[in-house]
């Protein structure tokens, strides 16, 4: 290390570290009012999820998850009221079935199972929301990158690139 | 019936067929429209389709750029040899067209990109019981031997649709493709009347879903469990998703006209995802949600396990468009 940086800032010499990246579903009545709570509480949490906000987790179409992994997201977590708090009376019902068949069809596809998530979150339950982030963003984190674009590149695509029609 | 050779010309459409990682049923499908083949040959000649007749690649070489009109391609892309192919004929082609759903999605032989190559191999050249390789030999794309090198097709990691490698004007779902669509098709094309150009663009199926074109009756009744065939007899006539075997009617676009339905079979989902979707798995997944009759968490987990392989079940047809598929 006989070279040292001389010019520029520090955040532009010095690599960017990986960070998970976690999006995650989350819906208006109870999961996301249950992540306002845990901010107006001043609970600390990883800053690593993007929240999207649903108006019901039965909304959460499955393509949505598979969508954000086919763009590169490393987790994914759906968060929706208790099974009897749904605002809608049975929106969840429908997550609750969707969300263990779409863990079974992630792990086939060769997902680890730690990046996917369902959980129910009450709008009284902060604690559990930061404490279900700070898990989430460490299991992922010890995982590593999915990088499924690059996965599935490296499987296939531009493996002909160079060919020619054939007799060319 | 054929018209091999350069530069020729009297006024005749000129059609060709091909296989590629494919089983063949979708070269006989053509064969279904049964004595409208007679309809197309009179305004049509067929200049290249190696399953009917003996037609070799350097025939497709040898032609103009463009010179047949329509190119029906039925198969995934799975080697080397299908994709300098594609290359070949779409060049060869004015219109290509994505036959089939392994052509449109990966079709069943797609169902092998959840493994690897390395476990494919173990499994095709070693496990399987009928297989006997005592030397071990596994398929090298180049081998030398004393008379000189030997080139084999190299074995792609996964198997790709037809338009991921060229571009694709048409494509034309279905396991095979339904005899009337077909023909729908083919007139469209001989009377000029096709669609525009762009791969998104289906033609040979409709715009709904296979539960909209099939004739049994909803009762509007949710599933209370999963059964399948040997273990019941389904009562006829009533929708048999509703009845608890796993029926991918909702999942799958229409223009089969409910074959199998009429036959008291399920939908397998051959003519892949309805319109405005993509992935055909999450579609499922979306409408079993909305079907099973559960009011708790065990239940509703008791429920998906029996489900026997639903990744396999889901994407039967579609894997390679699935969001598994390779690049944008």
């Amino acid at each position: 290390m006989a070279e040292t940086v001389t010019t520029g800032h520090a955040s532009q010499t010095t690599a960017v570290a990986w960070e998970p990246r976690i999006i995650g579903f989350l819906c208006y009545w109870c999961s996301y009012t249950g992540a306002d709570s845990a901010g107006t509480a001043r609970m600390k949490y990883p800053p690593n999820m993007d929240i999207i906000k649903v108006m019901c987790s039965g909304r959460i179409d499955p393509e949505l998850i598979t969508t954000a992994f086919a763009n590169g997201a490393d987790a994914v977590v759906v968060l929706g009221c208790h099974i009897g708090d749904c605002h809608y009376i049975s929106g969840n019902h429908k997550t609750m079935v969707r969300m263990p068949l779409m863990r079974r069809i992630l792990e086939d596809l060769g997902i680890e199972p730690e990046r996917f998530r369902h959980e129910w979150v009450s709008a009284a339950e902060g604690e559990k929301f930061s404490k279900l982030v700070a898990e989430v963003t460490e299991q992922v984190r010890e995982l590593g990158p999915l990088d499924w674009p690059r996965l599935m590149r490296e499987r296939g695509v531009g493996h002909g690139a160079d060919l020619k029609a054939w007799g060319e | 019936m054929g018209a091999q050779g350069q530069g020729h010309t009297n006024g005749k459409l000129k059609i060709g067929m091909y296989w590629a990682s494919s089983c063949g049923g979708c070269d006989i499908s053509l064969l279904e429209i049964g004595p409208r083949i007679l309809d197309l040959i009179k305004v049509a000649d067929v200049v290249f389709w190696p399953c009917v007749a003996d037609f070799k690649y350097r025939d497709a070489a040898g032609y103009p750029d463009g010179y047949m009109d329509v190119c029906f391609y039925n198969g995934g892309v799975r080697s080397t040899e299908q994709e300098e192919v594609a290359r070949l004929l779409r060049r060869k082609s004015k219109t290509l067209i994505a036959y089939g759903a392994c052509a449109v999605g990966g079709g069943i032989p797609a169902l092998a990109n959840l493994k690897s190559r390395a476990e494919i191999y173990d499994v095709v050249y070693h496990q399987n019981p009928s297989t006997d390789n005592r030397g071990g030999v596994v398929p090298e794309p180049l081998h030398e031997v004393p008379q000189g090198e030997l080139e084999l097709p190299e074995f792609y990691p996964a198997v790709l649709r037809l338009k991921d490698v060229v571009p694709v004007d048409y494509e034309i779902p279905g396991c095979p493709p339904q005899a009337d669509r077909v023909w729908e098709s083919i007139q469209a094309v001989v009377s000029g009347a096709v669609p525009p150009r762009n791969a998104a663009v289906r033609v040979g199926c409709t715009e709904k879903s296979v539960c909209d074109e099939c004739p049994r009756e909803k009762r509007l009744v949710k599933i209370k469990a999963f059964r399948r065939h040997h273990q019941f007899r389904p009562e006829p006539g009533w929708c048999l998703l509703e009845q608890g075997i796993l029926c991918m009617g909702p999942a799958t676009r229409s223009g089969c006209g409910a074959l199998c339905l009429k036959a008291d079979m399920a939908c397998e989902g051959c003519y892949g995802p309805p319109p405005n979707a993509e992935d055909q798995g999450t579609c499922m997944v979306g409408a079993l949600g909305a079907l099973l009759d559960v009011s708790t968490e065990d239940r509703a987990r008791e429920m998906v396990a029996e489900i026997a392989d639903p990744t396999g079940t889901f994407y039967r047809f579609s894997l390679s468009s699935s969001f598994m598929k390779l690049g944008k």
